[in-house]
This record gives C-alpha cells, sequence and structure tokens, in this order.
C-alpha cells in the first residue's frame, strides 16, 4: 500500500484545467494548452515545496494539525508575501462534490449579512491559558483521578466480563503498555501462565487511600447529610479510579437492600438504589461481572412485599419505580444472548405478577418493572391483562371491606396501568369510542379512552413542533391501515426526512424520504418482524412506492413458527413494483419482543425467531448489497 | 570557516549573508563546485569587501584565522561531508583567494568537474554546483545501469549483500538527479517510478522531495538538492565488498556508475568482517550517509568540570533547624563526602579555564549551598523506586504551546506560544514580583538589610507574568541557571533575553535570518546557542549582541541545541538526521552521530558528562557513548515524535516524553551496562545493539489527551512534566 502511495505522489500535479480557470479569473484568456501544462507542474512544485516546509512549522509547534499560520509561515521563508485573510485555527472544512465523473473539494464560502454580524451579541471571551498540575504517577503508580486516564477502559472490562478467555492476552499487553508499574508486578507473574489461558487472578488488594475513599463514600451514601451524598453519588458517577473498588461497591449494596429489606428501612434501600444508578452512569465502570449481585438487589426493590414499616403512608411506590427503570436500563446495557438477562427478568415479574395471590405491592412492582422494560412488554404482556387486572381492581374499589393499604395498592396499580395509553394510542387506530374501549378492556377501559385521547394531541402536538412528515402505521387484528398524520407524502417537501412509527420503539429515519414525490426511486420495503404472543410470528410489510396514487401498503404475512424456514420474497399490493424495478430494497426490523414474548411459549419459537431473522437480512442483502438496516437509501 | 574567533568579530556581521545564500541560492558569485562553495563564497567576498575598504588588519587577521584554522587539504576528492571538513577545503585554498576569485569570476571550473556551467547564468552558483550532473550517458540506459547493479548485488554472498546494497540510494537519487538535470524528464519519471520502491523505507522523506523535482529549473534553490550534491554521501564498506563490487563495475565497463561512485560518494573502507544488515541500518538514516570514521576520532573531554570549593556555614544552621524541628539525628557531616568527590580531578574533563567561565557571585554561591542541601534530600531512583510525575497541563492554550521550561530549582516555568509571547508562570506560592521603578528605588534606604526584599513591588505580584515583543511564535525558551533571565528564540528570528526583576526585554539577538527552532543557556549561564532553520548553530554570550561561534555543517535545519553539562561543548540536532557534537572553544565538529530516521527533537546529555540520549520523529530514543562516539542503545516504544528528553539527577533513569500522550521512564543505568565496548567495537564502531526496549521500559505513564513537551527533573528527583491540553 505504501508502494501505491509513492507511486501517486510522484506524479499528482494540478490539472491543467484549474489553470486556464485561474487565468480566467485574473483576466487572462485564451492560455495555450503548453503554457497551462507547464504551469500547472511549474506550480505543482512549489506547492509541494511549501506543504513541506510547513509541515516543519508544524512539528515545531508540537502539533499534529497543520494550519494556515503554519503555511504562511512557510511562504515567508521563500520570501512570498503571506495570504492574508486565511486564518483558521480550525480546520477548513472543505465540501466534497462529484459529478459528471469529476471530483472537487471545494470551500464553500457563504454569504453573510453584514447586519447579522453586528446584530450578534460578542462571543464569549476565550479563556486565558492556565497551567494545572496533577499527579500523573505516584511513586511510579499511576493515581486513578480523572486526570489520568481509567486505568482500566470500559472495553476492556466489557471484554473481560464477557469474553474471558479471549481477554486474557489483550488484557495483558495493556497491561504491560498502558497501565504500567502498578499492575505489571502481576501482570508478569500471570505472563509465565499465559499459555494455560488461565484466567488471571485479580487481586482486590485496595490501597490506604482507596480504603479511606471506599469508608468515606460508603458512609456519605447512606449517612444523613443530603449534600454530602450528592457530592459522593456525584463522586460514584464520574470518577475514573472506581475499577478496583468495584466489587466492593458491589457487595455493599447487594448487602445493604438484604439487611434493609428485612428492616423495612426505605430510606436507606433509596440510599443505596441511587448508589447503584450511580455507579451504572459512570462511563468508566463495566458493571456486568457483578450483576449477579446487584440485580437480585434491585428486583428486591422493585417486588418486595413490604418495604417500609408504614406502608400505608410512605412512598414505597417511588423507590419501586426507580428500582424498575434502573432494572429496565441494566436490562438494555448488559442483556446479551448468552445471559439473556431481558427474558429472565420479565418471566420472573409475569409469573408473580400471574398468580392471584400476590399482593398488591408486589403486583405494582412487576407492572412497573414491565412497563419500563418497552412498549413492546407493555403490548405484549401488559394490553392483554387489562380486562383481568380491571375486574381485580373493582373488586377492591368497590368492594365493601376491604383494608386501606389493599385500596392504595390498587390504586396505584390502576394508574400505572393508564400509563399503556400512550402504547395503546399507538397501536389502535384513530377514534376513540369509549364503549368499544369498555368492551376491550372491561373496567379500565373507560378512563383509558381519556387518556388514549390525551396521549394522542399530546402525541400530534409533538408531531407538529418537530416538523416532520410523519407516518404512523397502526395496527388493528385483522388488517392493517396507514393513518398519516400532518398532511404526509403528497406534500411539496420531498427532502425532509421521514419518521415511520412501528408499534414498537424503533424509529427509521431516511434523509432521503421515499416518498411518492420522488421521481422514480426503487420502492422501498421495511419488514416488520414480530413474533407475537401466539405461536405464529408475523412479518408487515411496507412498500412505500413511488407512485403517488398508491399509498403505502402493508401486508401481514403471518409465517407458522417451523424453524427455519425460509422468508419468501415478498410481493407488496402495489404488485407491479417489486418485480420491475431494477433495485428492490428491504429494509428488515426486527422488534425486539420477539425474543422476550417468545419466553413464554418455549420451544420451537425461542430458537426460531432470531435465527429467522438473521437469515432474512442476509438473503436480502445477498440480493442487493447496498441495504442497510439503517441505510437512507 | 568552522567558528571565528573573538578578535575577529567585525567580521561577522558581513558573515550573516550566508545562511541566505545557501537557501536562496542566488546571486552570489560562485566557487569551486567540488567543495562548499558558499563557505568559500562568503569568505572570499568578505576579503574583498575588506580589501575595498582598506582594512588590510583585518585582511590579514581573517586570512591567518582561517589558514590556521586547517591544514590545506591536497585531494579535492576526500574532503568532508560535513562543515569542519568542507571548511577545511575552502580555507586550504584560501591561499591563493586572489587567484581563486578570478577563477570564479570567470565562471569557469574546478578540477573536480571539469564540465562547463551550463544554462542558468544568472545563478552561477548552483549551476556549477549541478554541473557534475552534465555529464551524461544514454538516458536510456540508465535503467539498465541500474537493474543490472542491482542484479549483481542480489547475487552476492549474503555477507557483501547487505553492505553494497546501502549503494541503492545515494546511486539512485543521484542518477535520477542526472537524467532531471539533463532534461530527460519522462526518463526520470519512469525510473523514479521504477526503483523508489527498492529504497529503504527511512528514506521516504527525502524521496517525496525529489519526486516533486522534475525539471531542471525545479533544481535551482531546492536545498535538498543542493545538500545531496554539496556533500557526498558516505558509505562505510568493508574492504572485501569494496573490491568485489569494483572488480564488478570494471569488468561491465559501466562507467556511468562509477562515475557516480567516484564523484559524489565516499566510500569508507574498513579492513575486517563485513557488518551485518541490523548493525547498517541502526547507523544509516541520515541525509548524507554515515559519519566518517575520522569525524569521531577527536578526544572530547566529557568529564565534568570541578566543583568550586564553597564553605558551606549554612550546613550548621540547616542542622540546627532540624534539630529545632525535633530531629536531633547527628548526621555524620556530608560536606566532606562531597567535598572529596570534586576534588578528584576526572581524567577525561576538560582544564578548568578551558573556556573562560564567569565568575560565581555571592548569590550563585548561596544557591549552589540550596542545591547541595536539596540534593542530600534527593531519591534515589532505580527500577525500584521509580520517580513521582507531576504533570503540568496548560488549559485553553488551544494547540499554542510551542516550548516549555522550568528553572533548574524548579520554580519557574515558562511557556513559549504561538501568539508570539512568552509566560511565565511561578509554580511555588512565592508570585512574581517587578522591581520598582528607578522613581521609586531612591527612596529605599539602601543600608537596610532587607533591601533586596524592598525593592521588589508588591503591587505587582501575580503567578503569572506575560513577556511581550516576539513577532512569530516562540519555538525556544530557556532559563539562566540563576534564575534572573530568560531567553527565547522565535520565528522572527531574533532571540530575546528577558529579565525575570523586571519582566522586560532586554536584548534582542539578530543574526539567525530565519526561525530559530530552539536556544539554551549554558549550565554556567553567560553563553547561549541557539540553532535555526539556517542550518547554522551560533554561540552567543549575553553581553555581546553577535555571535562567538557559529557551528555551521548540518545539512538541514537544527532543530534542537543542547549545552554539554561542562559547557565546552554543544551538541545539536538537526532535520538531516544527524547529531553534531561541536567544541565551543575552537568551533569543531568533534562527533558526527547518526543513525536516526526522522528529524531529532530532543537531545538530553547525562548528568555525568559520558552520554547523551537523542530522540526523533520516529519515536525513537538512541543512546550514544559520547566518549567514543558511539551508538549504544536503542530505545523503542514511543509511537510519535519525542520532544522531551531527560536524565534523573543522578543518571539512573532516562524519562522521554512524546506526542503520544505518554511519559515512559527507561533503565539508563541497565541500558548503558548492557553494551560491551570492547576494542575492536570501540575501533570499527560496528556495535551490536541488543535488542531489549521492553526490559528496560521501566513505566508508560498515559495523559488523557497531553502531548508531553517537556520534562524535568527537581533537584530532589521529582519528575516534572508539562503539555498543553489537546481537547480534540
Amino acid at each position: 500500500m505504501a508502494e501505491e502511495r509513492r507511486q501517486k505522489q510522484c506524479s499528482v500535479v494540478l490539472p491543467s484545467e484549474s489553470m486556464k480557470a485561474m487565468a480566467e479569473s485574473m483576466g487572462v484568456g485564451q492560455l495555450q494548452e503548453d503554457s497551462c501544462v507547464a504551469l500547472s507542474e511549474e506550480v505543482s512544485y512549489r506547492i509541494k515545496e511549501i506543504a513541506q516546509d510547513a509541515l516543519k512549522f508544524m512539528h515545531h509547534g508540537k502539533r499534529r494539525k497543520l494550519t494556515t499560520s503554519d503555511i504562511d509561515y512557510a511562504l515567508k521563508l521563500k520570501n512570498v508575501e503571506p495570504l492574508y485573510g486565511f486564518q483558521s485555527q480550525d480546520f477548513i472544512p472543505f465540501r466534497f462534490a462529484s459529478g459528471g465523473g469529476r471530483e472537487l473539494h471545494f470551500y464553500e464560502e457563504k454569504e453573510v449579512d453584514l447586519s447579522d454580524i453586528i446584530s450578534t451579541p460578542l462571543p464569549r471571551v476565550p479563556l486565558d491559558v492556565s497551567l494545572k498540575a496533577h499527579w500523573l504517577s505516584i511513586d511510579g503508580v499511576q493515581p486513578s483521578i480523572p486526570e489520568n486516564p481509567p486505568p482500566a477502559t470500559k472495553e476492556q472490562q466489557k471484554a473481560e466480563s464477557t469474553e474471558p478467555l479471549k481477554a486474557v492476552k489483550p488484557g495483558q499487553e495493556e497491561d504491560g503498555s498502558i497501565q504500567g508499574k502498578g499492575q505489571s508486578g502481576t501482570s508478569a507473574e500471570v505472563k509465565g501462565k499465559e499459555k494455560l489461558r488461565m484466567k488471571p487472578r485479580s487481586t482486590h488488594e485496595l490501597s490506604v487511600e482507596q480504603q479511606l475513599y471506599y469508608k468515606e463514600i460508603t458512609e456519605a451514601c447512606v449517612g444523613s447529610c443530603e449534600a454530602k451524598r450528592a457530592e459522593a453519588l456525584q463522586s460514584i458517577a464520574t470518577d475514573p479510579g472506581l475499577y478496583q473498588m468495584l466489587p466492593r461497591f458491589s457487595t455493599f449494596i447487594s448487602e445493604g437492600v438484604r439487611v434493609n429489606v428485612v428492616q423495612n428501612n426505605l430510606a436507606l434501600l433509596i440510599y443505596l438504589m441511587r448508589m447503584m444508578k450511580a455507579l451504572m452512569d459512570n462511563p468508566t465502570l463495566y458493571l456486568e461481572k457483578y450483576l449477579h449481585e446487584l440485580l437480585p438487589a434491585v428486583v428486591t426493590c422493585i417486588v418486595s412485599k413490604q418495604l417500609c414499616l408504614r406502608p400505608d403512608v410512605d412512598n414505597h411506590w417511588a423507590l419501586r419505580d426507580f428500582a424498575a427503570r434502573l432494572m429496565a436500563q441494566s436490562c438494555k446495557t448488559f442483556s446479551t444472548t448468552t445471559n439473556n438477562i431481558q427474558s429472565r427478568i420479565t418471566k420472573t415479574f409475569t409469573k408473580s405478577w400471574l398468580d392471584d395471590k400476590t399482593q398488591w405491592t408486589t403486583r405494582y412492582g412487576c407492572i412497573a418493572g414491565l412497563s419500563e422494560l418497552g412498549p413492546d412488554v407493555i403490548k405484549t404482556l401488559i394490553i392483554p391483562r387489562l380486562t383481568v387486572e380491571g375486574v381485580r381492581i373493582k373488586a377492591v374499589m368497590e368492594g365493601p371491606v376491604v383494608s386501606n393499604i389493599d385500596k392504595i395498592g390498587a390504586d396505584h396499580v390502576q394508574s400505572l396501568l393508564l400509563h399503556c395509553a400512550s402504547v395503546i394510542a399507538k397501536i389502535r387506530p384513530a377514534p376513540d369510542v369509549v364503549d368499544q374501549y369498555r368492551t376491550d378492556y372491561g373496567y379500565l377501559g373507560q378512563m383509558l379512552c381519556s387518556h388514549v385521547v390525551k396521549a394522542r394531541t399530546q402525541a400530534a402536538l409533538q408531531a407538529q413542533t418537530v416538523n416532520r412528515t410523519t407516518l404512523t402505521i397502526t395496527q388493528p387484528r385483522p388488517s392493517l391501515s396507514v393513518s398519516q398524520s400532518g398532511g404526509v407524502g403528497s406534500s411539496g417537501g420531498s427532502r425532509t426526512p421521514s419518521i415511520i412509527k412501528v408499534p414498537s420503539s424503533l424509529t427509521l429515519m431516511s434523509t432521503r424520504p421515499a416518498t411518492p414525490t420522488q421521481p422514480s426511486p426503487p420502492a422501498t420495503k421495511y419488514i416488520v418482524m414480530a413474533t407475537s404472543a401466539g405461536a405464529a410470528s408475523t412479518q408487515q410489510v411496507i412498500t412505500l412506492s413511488s407512485s403517488q396514487s398508491s399509498s403505502p401498503v402493508t401486508s401481514t404475512v403471518t409465517s407458522v413458527s417451523t424453524p427455519l424456514q425460509p422468508l419468501v420474497k415478498l410481493e407488496s399490493g402495489g404488485g407491479a413494483v417489486a418485480g420491475s424495478r431494477p433495485m428492490q430494497k428491504y429494509i428488515v426490523v426486527s422488534l425486539p419482543s420477539s425474543s422476550s414474548s417468545s419466553l413464554e411459549h418455549k420451544g420451537g419459537a425461542t430458537a426460531t425467531s432470531p435465527i429467522a431473522i438473521e437469515t432474512t437480512v442476509k438473503s436480502e442483502r445477498s440480493e442487493s448489497p447496498a441495504t442497510h438496516t439503517h441505510s437512507p437509501h | 570557516m568552522a567558528a571565528v574567533q573573538d578578535g575577529g568579530s567585525e567580521l561577522e556581521g558581513e558573515k550573516e549573508p550566508k545562511p541566505e545564500l545557501m537557501n536562496d541560492g542566488s546571486t552570489a558569485p560562485a566557487a569551486a563546485p567540488s567543495s562548499r562553495p558558499e563557505d568559500q563564497q562568503t569568505l572570499l567576498a568578505v576579503l574583498q569587501f575588506l580589501k575595498r575598504n582598506k582594512l588590510i588588519e583585518s585582511v590579514d587577521a581573517l586570512r591567518r584565522e582561517a589558514g590556521l584554522a586547517d591544514e590545506p587539504e591536497e585531494a579535492p576528492g576526500s574532503e568532508a561531508a560535513g562543515g569542519a571538513g568542507g571548511a577545511a577545503a575552502g580555507s586550504g585554498e584560501l591561499g591563493d583567494a586572489g587567484a581563486l576569485l578570478s577563477r570564479v569570476s570567470g565562471g569557469s571550473q574546478s578540477a573536480a568537474a571539469p564540465a562547463p556551467a551550463k544554462g542558468g547564468d544568472d545563478q552561477p552558483d548552483v549551476s556549477v554546483v549541478l554541473s557534475a550532473y552534465s555529464q551524461q550517458g544514454d538516458p536510456s540506459l540508465y535503467q539498465v545501469y541500474y537493474s543490472g547493479l542491482k542484479k549483481f548485488i542480489e547475487s552476492v554472498l549474503d555477507c557483501h549483500r547487505a553492505e553494497l546494497s546501502q549503494l541503492f540510494y545515494p546511486l539512485f537519487v543521484h542518477m535520477y538527479l542526472e537524467l532531471v538535470y539533463n532534461n530527460h524528464e519522462s526518463e526520470a519519471k519512469s525510473f523514479f517510478e521504477k526503483f523508489n520502491g527498492d529504497q529503504e523505507c527511512y528514506y521516504q522523506d527525502d524521496l517525496r522531495v525529489l519526486s516533486g523535482l522534475t525539471k531542471k529549473e525545479h533544481m535551482k534553490g531546492n536545498e535538498t538538492l543542493l545538500d545531496f550534491r554539496t556533500s557526498r554521501f558516505v558509505l562505510r564498506i568493508s574492504r572485501d565488498s569494496y573490491q568485489l563490487l569494483k572488480r564488478h563495475l570494471q569488468e561491465r565497463q559501466n562507467n556511468q556508475i562509477w562515475n557516480i561512485i567516484q564523484e559524489h560518494l565516499y566510500i569508507d573502507i574498513f579492513d575486517g568482517m563485513p557488518r551485518s544488515k541490523s548493525q547498517i541500518d541502526s547507523m544509516s538514516g541520515s541525509l548524507a550517509g554515515e559519519a566518517k570514521r575520522e569525524d569521531n576520532k577527536t578526544k572530547v573531554y566529557y568529564g565534568l568540570l570541578k566543583e568550586p570549593e564553597i564553605e558551606v556555614p549554612l550546613d550548621d544552621e540547616d542542622e540546627e533547624a532540624e534539630n529545632e524541628e525535633g530531629k536531633p539525628k547527628k548526621k555524620k557531616p556530608k560536606k566532606d563526602s562531597m567535598g572529596s568527590k570534586s576534588k578528584k580531578q576526572d581524567p577525561n574533563a576538560p582544564q578548568q579555564n578551558r573556556i573562560p567561565l564567569p565568575e560565581l557571585k555571592d548569590s550563585d554561591k548561596l544557591d549552589k549551598i540550596m542545591y547541595m542541601k536539596e540534593a542530600t534530600k534527593r531519591i534515589r531512583l532505580g527500577p525500584e523506586s521509580l520517580p513521582s510525575i507531576c504533570f503540568y497541563t496548560f488549559l485553553n492554550a488551544y494547540q499554542g504551546l510551542t516550548a516549555v521550561d522550568f528553572t533548574d530549582d524548579s520554580s519557574l516555568l515558562a511557556g513559549g506560544f504561538a501568539d508570539s509571547t512568552v509566560r511565565v508562570w511561578s509554580v511555588t506560592p512565592k508570585k512574581l514580583r517587578k522591581v520598582k521603578s528607578a522613581a521609586d528605588l531612591g527612596m529605599i534606604d539602601k543600608e537596610s538589610d532587607d533591601v533586596l526584599e524592598r525593592i521588589m513591588d508588591e503591587k505587582t505580584a501575580s503567578e503569572c507574568k506575560i513577556l511581550y515583543g516576539h513577532s512569530g511564535p516562540v519555538y525556544g525558551v530557556s532559563f539562566s541557571p540563576d534564575r534572573n533571565y530568560l531567553l527565547s528564540s522565535s520565528e522572527d528570528g531574533t532571540i530575546r533575553l528577558w529579565s525575570l526583576q523586571t519582566f522586560t526585554c532586554l536584548v534582542a539577538y539578530k543574526g539567525h535570518n530565519y526561525p530559530v527552532w530552539d536556544t539554551q543557556f549554558s549550565p554556567y549561564g553567560y553563553y547561549f546557542v541557539s540553532g535555526g532553520h539556517d542550518r547554522v548553530a551560533r554561540l552567543w554570550a549575553t553581553d555581546h549582541y553577535q555571535p562567538l561561534r557559529m557551528f555551521a555543517g548540518h545539512l538541514a535545519d537544527i532543530t534542537c541545541t543542547r549545552f554539554h553539562p561542562n559547557s565546552n561543548y554543544v551538541a545539536t540536532g538537526s532535520a538531516d538526521r544527524t547529531i553534531r557534537l561541536w567544541d565551543v572553544l575552537n568551533g569543531h565538529c568533534v562527533r558526527v552521530l547518526t543513525g536516526h530516521k526522522g528529524p531529532i527533537h530532543s537531545l538530553a546529555f547525562s548528568p555525568n558528562g559520558k552520554y547523551l540520549a537523542s530522540g526523533s520523529t520516529d519515536g525513537r530514543v538512541l543512546l550514544w557513548d559520547i566518549g567514543h562516539g558511539l551508538m549504544i542503545g536503542e530505545l523503542k516504544g514511543h509511537t510519535d515524535t519525542i520532544y522531551a528528553l531527560r536524565f534523573s539527577r543522578d543518571g539512573e533513569i532516562l524519562a522521554s516524553g512524546s506526542m503520544d500522550n505518554t511519559v515512559r521512564l527507561w533503565d539508563a543505568i541497565r541500558a548503558f551496562d548492557d553494551v560491551e565496548t570492547d576494542d575492536f567495537t570501540a575501533a570499527t564502531g560496528h556495535v551490536h545493539l541488543p535488542d531489549n526496549s521492553q526490559e528496560l521500559l521501566l513505566g508508560t505513564y498515559l495523559s488523557k489527551s497531553t502531548p508531553v513537551i517537556h520534562l524535568h527533573f527537581t533537584r530532589r528527583n521529582l519528575l516534572l512534566s508539562a503539555g498543553a491540553y489537546n481537547s480534540q
């Protein structure tokens, strides 16, 4: 490769056309071809010479980036008047354009209105140079302070925890080169065993400072002074050097929860959860190795029967909500195909929710935990149970003798369930009829209906403010219809990106939309795959065809969950579109719910659905290699 | 014209056009093309000028000076690659300067290259320089010649192949230039494209320059080209290999290549085993080949000067103070041990008065005492006890920090910036204060004990002072040892001396007409050295506005300058990828060290004066034994330019700082011990370097995004490093 580059270097000469263009701009017309060639060679040589000199200035300026001033100084060196007016501290944003087989880099010069400049307030005065000292190393060991890079990067920690065997080797190389003396003692020890592919035994010795820090932090976290606690949490969330102390913190939290749940100490539980949150927020820590301790603690805080001494007065619901959010966050971050956290958690919640004897507190926790896991989980697990739950709530609310605690619990569950309205708003077609809701959802129907209406108006408002054409595809049971809000598609602004909202958290953004106004772009298919609650998986094919008349057509194909069923190429309702176009693009969207929902229905579905998705993507790619799930076109 | 002594100081003003001549390559009459023409030209021009102005004495002085400096050289074919030799040749012919002058003005040629100067009459010097290329063979045969030689070298025995392969690069360059000079543009291009891939990767920078050069017109005024032409590329080849080559070329009647070898190359033949590829590679890489062996034969007095005897009356006080602090430990008096050490005269040390050094003032003595006291508290470093590193980060510098220096006692920090300012910080709680104005000073009671305190203006106390004066980026800063002065060198071609009492500029030393990349004070103060784009290092004294010595010989920019701890020598690193050591006394170049593969950006002498470390853009640190002129170590690990190198106060640890945001610590003692320098290697200079960088590396400390551009060991062996945070 160096070879190629060098050859190129030797032959790069400015094209003679540019000489001609420059001559014309100077008022010299009809420059002869020979003169152009001679000029371009000469100019190329001089430019190279100047660039080489400018590099010298860059090196002596101790920079990696060549600046315009370097070129000015190089010109000065050659006794040439520098170019005035090209000062730029930052890089110059060259733009690239190509067309007609030619490529061009140019510097976009915008016309600026003088009055604009005058009227804009002056920019902030840049800060003056200042000096800051920190310890890069203390007796040969690099201290873990924010000023220093973290001793073990997050990627390293991740690699170590997810692929312990693979991580051994690169980890040690890192030890030698980056971590320096402090760890090199242990790494040298391990180096001998490297051939055995043994996981390095990590020692968890903390220095005196670290022990002090740990003591201070934990005390502040569970202590009574709120200011101190905020400071401690801030430190946990930002400090880059906590990697070594992570096991201690993890044990602290898990033990703390265990003890305080028994004692119904709500305050401490909240503090511990906040600590856990801070740990998760720390960008340099990767908690996966300690989830076995942390997650049970979090789950406890979500579903425990009693978390406080006075369940009727104390707001333990907030803790449950907070912990549920934490759980959802950790599911999102750490769930992999090997540990299956999300599905395991979902299963746990569902199981205890389905149990009739479950108390209202636990019930609340389960629902909260599930609802935080995303709209898909809500759609597949919570919405179908709204009716049943409605009956139960009704029994408590309107029934004769109930304890106050039950009533509060039922009340909270009810308000929690009403949060599903936003999801319902997305999956139900527009006209919201109270009676329809009542038949569908029973006791909660009426309230749900009003909430859905509210959610809809809010969404419409948002869509207006975002000012983007939005396709909202809603999905009733038997057939699919496409509802458009905000005058979609047919509007003239063909350059505006469009969002296609699929009944999940997924949004597809495309910079160049496949709106009908485009003359004749190849039709784009969005294949939305989701395994519904039943054993059959559904694929929706949304074809956004080019012609003005045909609105996006969505067809649903229900495939039976036979393992490894190959996906047949799906023709859209438009029929002629797909076959005739030279480039048929498929965008395959797999809904994340498939894995979680399929959990309940063990057997073939669990295994097949992800694989089926995989194969689809592959087969489609082979047809049109340019297609990527996220590529605009 | 290696250097001019004090007596001839009025001449130096006339010499200043010299660098211009080198770079512009214009206007002056040409001299003999076989030697460094500009040296002679300048001398001749000066002589002419003096004669015209009837300054007979000066003429005589100059002649004597130049004539005495070197012996005349008989064969023009053997003159040096570098400055000392070139200067010798120049001065050797000075004997009949008038005759030479007439020859030159006639535009004729010298014996070495008897070709007439063709074309470009307005720039006779370059054309004469280039005229050697005018003799030519059939341009289409060049490729055949070259590939024939290539085939031959590939077919010889392995032991010779490595040595003969050295020929490829210089031959390639000269054949290409010959083609270009004779207007065979397309042949030149195809020749270049065909063979440039064969060259060693470390020549790539030069090849890039060459590749741009495709026309005869370009050759005028191209510095790199002048370097190739005016200096002979030095190769070191064993006698056996050389015989082999000679026989081959004679058999084939390959005169073209033979001519180039005769004219443009200097083959340093040695008896003994041919060198291995790695041995050759470690030494090659410079712009003009390796150093010739005789270049490094001069004796260098690398020992340290005897420390002056200072009565240490304060020592008792110090101990009393310690007693007061509650440490009644009676230490044995260290004064004796220190004293006895310095009393011993180092056999390698220069005479105490070899160069005149400034008298010690009372304040200097106090400082020395402080130094000794601090030294007793110094931490012994080693692989087991690494130093702590304190990092001074410049925030909001917006890529503008270009140079940093600490005072020896680590109390002040100076930064040079691209916006032409120099800023001085106090890194101790003691703030920086100016001296009061003259009017206010008059009112002070001069008899009072605290007069030194009273003269300071309390109102001006601040942590940072900004010095304005330069008109271009400041590339070098250096504190004087007594902390009263600060030097700064800049793109504007000046070196400025600032007072740290008044925070004003005292002198602007003008002499370099081009950017001055580096400057440094002598460890004894008074003298300082500077080097820059004009390829000439200059030695100055603070009280002379013109340089005392000019060290000419480098073939490209001088990128860094360092004083030897005994102040008798100056080391300069250059973009021609060589390091030269210059004798301050007579201006001779006493060492030429080759082996770097990129411009050298940092140099450091070991505290005992015996070793030199150098770091370059290729990310390697090389260690040199000054006494033998040998490379004795190579420290690999950095991935970018090394801008800072420093030995710990006792020389056990070498710290290096680089653009790759790391500070690395190396076991210097082991690096020097591992090399066995027996008599043979010392005589031939064929060192076999152990590849033990990983074992010598004691620690790597990564900063977040801050390139390290300066390192400094405090007197107690705490390592200070400095750099500007780079937010991108």
